[in-house]
């Protein structure tokens, strides 16, 4: 196997850094036409090329791939601490340091830092960029490749493989192959990180000890496959999407992307936090607005909200990217890629398993968890499953929750005893 | 703790049964502990005789704290859950002063002894001389140190006495391999012999079954 490791390093981010943490959200990213074409050129990204083949479950093999990721702490001599955080549909490897774009602190800088759950002081922590990711990983982003192997000179756009999360994870395996780690402690990770997770586990279980699948599914339902419908829906009708050959105007979907994004994150929260964040305040609207809302003059806070999310999301994801990724999700169905019962998926592990959900989580309920932790039983393997109390939705994952941080640092510690490692710290 | 709290199960002194229990446990066993409130039984089990224990608790805040000391435990109801274990998964399946507050005793035990190869089973006994003598003097539901709780709001539906166990696990083909009686600070009683005066002076009742 020949690999190299490649630092690109072009143009510095020239993407204005987010504003908005008070109340007032300027609606101007979604009002602009044009912002960028290319996320992930603008900042240089650690990252490996492999050109030995990766045959991805449709059918075609990418004669090379680039997995782009970031690493915390130390691995130890015995290369025995090393822990795989993977990410969800709009996440990157930038977990546990600020955005190279955004600017923002890590994705889940509550989780992996020194003294954290996952303690980098203790823990070798690898987070990937997904295959089909718009970081610096192989994605709609990157140069078509042609059936010979030659790169041209242009994106793959929506011509991009249809990657699948098995796809994803045999990437990544790749990836801690060539760190020269034989066996992960951990694998962890939410949403669709969860699913990795899960697919970690059931492809490579000798590679797994310990799995924690947080706020995830076996499958994906048809209720969270309608809403990727839904905003993939409102990429395709905006005229700047173009057939997604938007980089041949350099006219982004930006309006497109940011309604998908709304959508989404409507499914992250929950009723009763948006009550308890906005309720029905009203604020003036930005006066530069042009938009049909100034013709009430007001709008709710909540609106405001989400266009901010909309309009901070465009500034740093590729809407290809965001199309392909969705429909991995929907394509995820764990058990049923085992002849239908998730528990011959785990027949005979050895990994440990946490499943962890969160009570007012309605995208990814509890009962997708419990389900997968009773596979896990007949499967006669090792489950944890907790349910944590919230009122922050399926986000809640991403955010402060002592209990389930006390949870996973006790899981883990637990784990490090049965595994060998030096239980210090 | 207040009569009030809404648990299902009766609060259980751990320590108390912890050792009568684990007393009858191989080293290095597959175990599985049912009701296993914060996992002590299993930290011991596993800490002190090398055993695979895993538990099942109903209260989250319990899975929580539980998990959070690095135990295996998943939340889960004894009713609903052990039918998802395959057969014979565990050398023990253990229920813990727990049989009186499931909803079916019955069908939990046979459970039980499908993924375990033998069952512990223990349960305050309702045959004790206190509660006979409440119930015959005053003519109401007794209410004792073990009983402590009025009857519309005690999680333990299904009171059975030694004697009860004893015609049951008959009924059922199970062979009692040990049992024992014991007072309520876990102090086994002298009443090895005579199962009548067991039932008569035990608090609670200890049984290790298993198939005939």
């Amino acid at each position: 196997m020949r690999t190299g490791l490649q630092t690109h390093s072009s143009r510095p981010a020239s993407v204005p850094v987010a504003s908005g943490a008070g109340r007032s959200y300027g609606l101007a990213a979604m009002d602009q036409p044009t912002i960028r074409t290319d996320p992930a050129n603008a900042v240089s990204h650690t990252r490996v090329t492999f050109d030995d083949g990766l045959m991805l479950e449709c059918g075609t093999t990418l004669r090379r791939h680039t997995v782009a990721y970031r690493t915390y702490g130390t691995l130890n001599p015995q290369r025995s601490n090393a822990v795989l955080v993977c990410h969800a549909l709009t996440g990157d490897q930038y977990a546990a340091e600020d955005h190279p774009i955004t600017g923002k602190p890590g994705w889940w800088d509550t989780v992996v830092g020194p003294g954290r759950p996952v303690d980098t002081n203790r823990f070798f922590v690898i987070c990937p960029n997904v295959l089909g990711g718009c970081m610096g990983s192989t994605g709609p982003l990157s140069n078509r490749e042609l059936p010979d192997g030659t790169l041209i000179d242009e994106p793959w756009g929506t011509d991009f493989p249809p990657v699948t999360i098995r796809d994803m994870v045999r990437a990544q395996k790749r990836l801690i192959e060539h760190l020269g780690i034989e066996r992960l402690f951990a694998a962890l990770g939410g949403s669709m990180g969860g699913m990795q997770v899960l697919q970690w586990a059931a492809l490579y279980p000798e590679a797994v000890f310990a799995a924690l699948p947080i706020a995830t599914a076996s499958y994906h339902s048809a209720q969270n496959i309608a809403f990727h419908e839904v905003g993939r829906q409102a990429i395709f009708a905006d005229p700047d999407w173009q057939n997604g050959q938007y980089w041949r105007t350099g006219r982004i979907p930006a309006r497109g992307l940011a309604v998908a994004r709304m959508c989404a994150h409507i499914t992250y929260l929950s009723e009763e936090a948006l009550t308890r964040k906005f309720g029905r305040r009203l604020q003036n609207a930005p006066k530069d607005s042009t938009e049909a809302i100034s013709l009430f003059g007001e709008m709710f806070e909540v609106e405001s909200y989400l266009r901010h999310q909309g309009s901070t999301f465009v500034q740093r994801f590729d809407a290809n990217s965001y199309l392909t990724i969705t429909r991995a999700m929907d394509y995820f169905d764990l058990g049923a890629d085992c002849g239908g019962d998730l528990a011959t998926a785990f027949k005979g592990t050895g990994t440990r398993f946490l499943l962890a959900s969160f009570t007012s989580d309605w995208l990814f309920p509890t009962n997708q968890s419990r389900s997968v932790a009773r596979a896990l039983n007949r499967a006669g393997a090792n489950v944890s499953f907790v349910e944590f109390p919230t009122d922050k939705g399926h986000d809640a994952f991403l955010l402060e929750e002592p209990d389930f941080h006390r949870t996973l640092a006790g899981f883990l510690r637990g784990c490090a005893i049965h595994a060998g490692l030096d239980a210090g710290g | 703790m207040s009569t009030l709290d809404p648990v299902r199960f009766l609060a259980k002194n751990m320590r108390v049964d912890l050792a009568l229990i684990a007393g009858m446990i191989a080293p290095g066993s597959r175990v599985l502990d049912i009701g296993c409130g914060d996992g002590t039984l299993i930290d011991h089990l596993f800490q002190t005789k090398g055993c695979d224990a895993r538990g099942i608790e109903i209260d989250m805040a319990e899975v929580t704290r539980a998990v959070a000391h690095g135990l295996p435990v998943m939340q889960g109801d004894a009713d609903i859950d052990l039918t998802y274990y395959p057969d014979g998964a565990f050398d023990y399946v253990v229920l813990s002063r727990a049989l009186q507050a499931v909803e079916r005793p019955r069908a939990v035990l046979r459970q039980m002894l499908r993924i375990g190869t033998r069952a512990v089973v223990s349960f305050p006994n309702f045959g004790h001389w206190l509660v006979r003598w409440q119930l015959v003097s005053t003519g109401r539901m007794p209410m004792t140190a073990t009983w402590d709780r009025p009857w519309h709001e005690t999680p333990n539906i299904h009171p059975c006495t030694i004697r009860d166990f004893f015609v049951l696990c008959e009924e059922e083909g199970y062979v009692v391999e040990q049992w024992l009686a014991a007072d309520d600070a876990g102090r086994r009683g002298p009443w090895r012999r005579a199962s009548w005066m067991a039932n008569l002076f035990g608090e609670q009742g200890v049984f290790l079954l298993r198939h005939r």
